[in-house]
């Protein structure tokens, strides 16, 4: 039973994981391609159009991969998590039905007439089936970030006769504050993958003196819209997380900040490893009194360490949950240096001639999905030993009828395909950036001669 | 309210197999019919920009069932896990065939994701039958309202019986000879030439094969399962869905001869709804009958949400499809006609 739980959560993780890789990318690039399809509207400037064309060819091959990474994830609800599907599906089935009927239905309707329908639709209905598809994106992500947020901080519920929980509150259940403020956190992570991905595919461009044209416009939509959503991701929407998790989930937060003992004026660690049988930090850099002051505004400040809870309450992987927590914040605040560098360089008219600022946008590319996925690892690792928080354990929840043979079978298997998809998914990826945003793909016939046109190679 | 419920989940799945039929039937016959890299194209294209919404019907469907009826959902989910995660692993492989098949041009690429969609294809088709077997059937299922089948046990419709047996097997093979006729009569709907003649000539050859298989399995089915039977002479105006699927199975070979390639397409949407809201209408209140002992049964009673969600539910999921129908009208309407491909050879 044990190791059948810990393959349970591997997969779970495996796939969730892989899976997110898309959604993120495809949330942020459907704002970014909106913004462009409305300066394009407004503007009446092709460029714009062109831009949108390009990215919507990589907003469709990720959008494929997301789809069919997706279905795992509602399906393991039920094969891997019956216990839990059991008890809950009466409350988080609202949200996930809601997403089938309300975002998949019109994402899939209109990602069709996005993406080949440019011709027929006209400007306006193009323009149209862009904001679309952002809504439709956007909502899908709401309603599972609400799903998740009733498992880190459950509302409206109600428990009858069975055991079974049940909803009592529709609002409250849609309105949970904790995914409010989750969901606004994690759309800006979102946001700042397709800026940075933006981003980089423009240094690239203008590193390689190609489609300079297209390079300078990346760059320069990504770093203002990456420059808002990097400042908005520290404050207030991380900062607003950090103190939800200090009032409801105190264990996971003294272990994010590797906190083994109560103290008062407690410092914030940049550095260190933590060792549980030691219950201390090894190497560690601390700020003195930083944590006491970002929980409670008070330097002074009682924070309660892992010593104040009973181990049985503490997070299971106290290490990971304490690197994946320190990976978000680093890589958020190196962003928001990056960015604010960037957009003063753009600003002095400086940032498409220094080779230094448009090395580091490129090869920031992997960053955002690491920060990202950080980010989700501290809060669903954060959330342990519950699955449900205060409601249900995470070993109450797993089939009970999978074996761990069956699982490692299943488990092994999403190793092989999803490697396949990541593979593709790279090497068509690389495709579509080869090809370039300069040839004209099939849309309303400007065919304005643009001279990069000539070094586009490869099919289509 | 779980019987309102019982019946939506059972039309959105019934959606799901009438319209994803006919993508999963044009990726059973593309190989057959479509000769050379221009038709498998036009095939592709016939399907392209609507197969994603089909498949979201199962996705509606599944998330439906999921709020609706949380420890069916439960239930058969784990206990069907080994199908199921294979049929994942079909639909990304089928869903990744479709989708880039066309991003690289290369006779080596496109053939081998011809092949993946088609293999995808047909197994799912089988699959999906042998599942629906498996729901008529029943399963062992305990006093917890759990069960685990292996993928085959000795292939006996006995109180341990696997994913197959004869019984799950054969109505595999309906499915599969089914969504074979239903795929070949959307492409002779939506082609023209050579193309469209082969279509017609493959439907008409299988037409046979699935008339005499839904004789054979409409048998077998009262023989294994007698619940099946006792909802028909208690409720005898039930009997408009088999007479559904009976006269679609004929109007489709009908129109076909006449050359009328969308009345017969329809006709066959008809014949699926019939069959499969016939199984739907003899298996209620059961939703998923044991085999061990029929107490341990799940039923739309004792399998469903509470109360409360059920009502709010029916508001959003009224708004929400009526929102979806509007979509999905305006799309089919965007891409009615017979299918030409763009210049460029861009898409699908």
């Amino acid at each position: 039973m044990e190791e059948a739980l810990a393959v349970h959560r591997l997969q779970f993780a495996f796939t969730a994981t892989f899976h997110y890789i898309f959604p993120q990318l495809t949330m942020g690039l459907a704002l970014l391609i909106f913004i462009m399809k409305t300066v394009a509207l407004r503007t009446h400037d092709d460029a714009w159009n062109r831009a949108a064309r390009f990215w919507a060819k990589i907003f469709g091959i990720s959008f494929a991969l997301g789809v069919v990474t997706g279905i795992p994830m509602e399906f393991q609800f039920g094969t891997n998590w019956s216990g839990f599907s059991k008890a809950a599906g009466g409350v988080i089935g609202q949200t996930l039905g809601m997403e089938g009927v309300f975002s998949f239905f019109l994402e899939s309707s209109f990602l069709g007439l996005f993406l080949f329908g440019e011709k027929r639709l006209g400007r306006v209905g193009h323009w149209f089936s862009s904001l679309m598809m952002f809504l439709g994106s956007w909502l899908s992500g709401y309603l599972i970030i609400a799903t998740d947020a009733w498992m880190q901080h459950p509302v409206g519920y109600l428990v009858d006769a069975n055991g079974q929980y049940g909803l009592a509150s529709f609002w409250s259940l849609l309105l949970n504050p904790w995914a409010l403020l989750q969901y606004a956190h994690n759309m800006l992570g979102s946001v700042q993958t397709g800026c940075f991905v933006m981003a980089s595919v423009g240094a690239f461009y203008l590193l390689g003196r190609r489609y300079e044209k297209f390079g300078k416009l990346f760059v320069r939509t990504a770093v203002i819209a990456g420059v808002i959503a990097a400042c908005l991701q520290l404050w207030p929407t991380g900062d607003g997380q950090g103190k939800m998790v200090a009032r409801y989930q105190p264990p996971a937060l003294a272990a994010m900040e590797g906190l083994f003992h109560t103290q008062q004026g407690a410092p914030v660690a940049i550095l260190g490893q933590p060792d549980l049988s030691k219950r201390t930090l090894d190497n560690p850099l601390m700020v003195p009194r930083a944590l006491s002051f970002f929980t409670y505004r008070s330097w002074a400040a009682q924070v309660r360490g892992l010593d104040s809870f009973s181990q049985s309450d503490w997070p299971d992987q106290v290490a990971l949950l304490y690197f994946s927590y320190h990976i978000m914040v680093g890589l958020g605040t190196i962003f928001i240096a990056i960015l604010l560098i960037a957009a003063w360089k753009l600003f002095r008219h400086k940032l498409y001639d220094s080779r230094a600022m448009l090395w580091i946008l490129m090869l920031s590319l992997p960053l955002p999905f690491i920060a990202n996925t950080a980010g989700w690892i501290t809060a669903e690792t954060g959330r342990q030993p519950w699955l449900i928080y205060g409601l249900m354990r995470t070993p109450q929840g797993v089939s009970p009828e999978v074996s761990a043979g069956n699982t490692w079978f299943t488990l092994l298997g999403f190793f092989g395909t999803y490697t396949v998809l990541a593979i593709l998914f790279l090497y068509l990826v690389y495709l579509e950036i080869e090809h370039g945003p300069g040839e004209e793909s099939p849309g309303p016939s400007s065919s304005v001669p643009d001279q990069s046109a000539a070094q586009a190679g490869g099919g289509n | 309210m779980e019987t309102i419920w019982f019946c939506l989940v059972a039309v959105m799945l019934a959606m799901y197999v009438v319209l994803d039929g006919f993508d999963l039937g044009a990726g059973i016959v593309h190989l057959l019919v479509a000769r050379n890299d221009v038709e498998r194209r036009l095939v592709l294209h016939s399907i392209g920009p609507v197969w994603d919404g089909n498949e979201v019907w199962l996705l509606a469907g599944g998330g439906t069932l999921y709020f609706a009826f949380p420890a069916l959902y439960a239930s058969s989910f784990s206990g069907f896990y080994l199908p199921l995660m294979m049929v994942l692993w079909l639909l990304i492989m089928r869903g990744v065939s479709v989708e880039f098949r066309n991003h690289v041009s290369g006779a080596i690429w496109a053939a081998f994701w011809d092949g993946c969609f088609a293999l995808a294809s047909v197994l799912l088709a089988i699959f999906y039958g042998a599942a629906l077997g498996n729901v008529v059937r029943g399963v062992p299922l305990d006093a917890q309202g759990h069960f685990f089948v292996s993928l085959w046990t000795n292939f006996r419709v006995g109180p341990n019986p696997g994913v197959l047996d004869w019984y799950t097997v054969m109505i595999g093979v309906v499915a599969l000879a089914a969504l074979t006729l239903h795929g070949a009569l959307w492409v002779a709907h939506k082609t023209e030439g050579e193309l469209q003649s082969r279509a017609r000539f493959l439907a008409a050859v299988v037409w046979w094969l699935v008339a005499l298989l839904t004789g054979l399995i409409t048998y077998a089915s009262f023989r294994i399962q007698p619940k099946l039977w006792p909802n028909f002479p208690a409720h005898p105006w039930g009997a408009v869905f088999p007479a559904l699927a009976v006269a679609g199975l004929f109007a489709a070979i009908w129109f076909s001869r006449k050359r009328d390639d969308l009345k017969a397409f329809l006709a066959s949407c008809a014949y699926l709804l019939g069959m499969l809201t016939s199984a739907a209408f003899s298996l209620y209140p059961w939703v998923l009958p044991a085999s061990t002992d029929a107490s341990f049964s799940l039923t739309v009673h004792n399998a469903k949400a509470p109360e409360y969600g059920l009502r709010i539910g029916l508001i959003w999921w009224a708004i929400g499809m009526a929102l979806a129908t509007v979509y999905i009208v305006f799309n089919y309407r965007r891409f009615s006609g017979k299918v030409k491909l763009p210049a460029s050879g861009e898409g699908y």
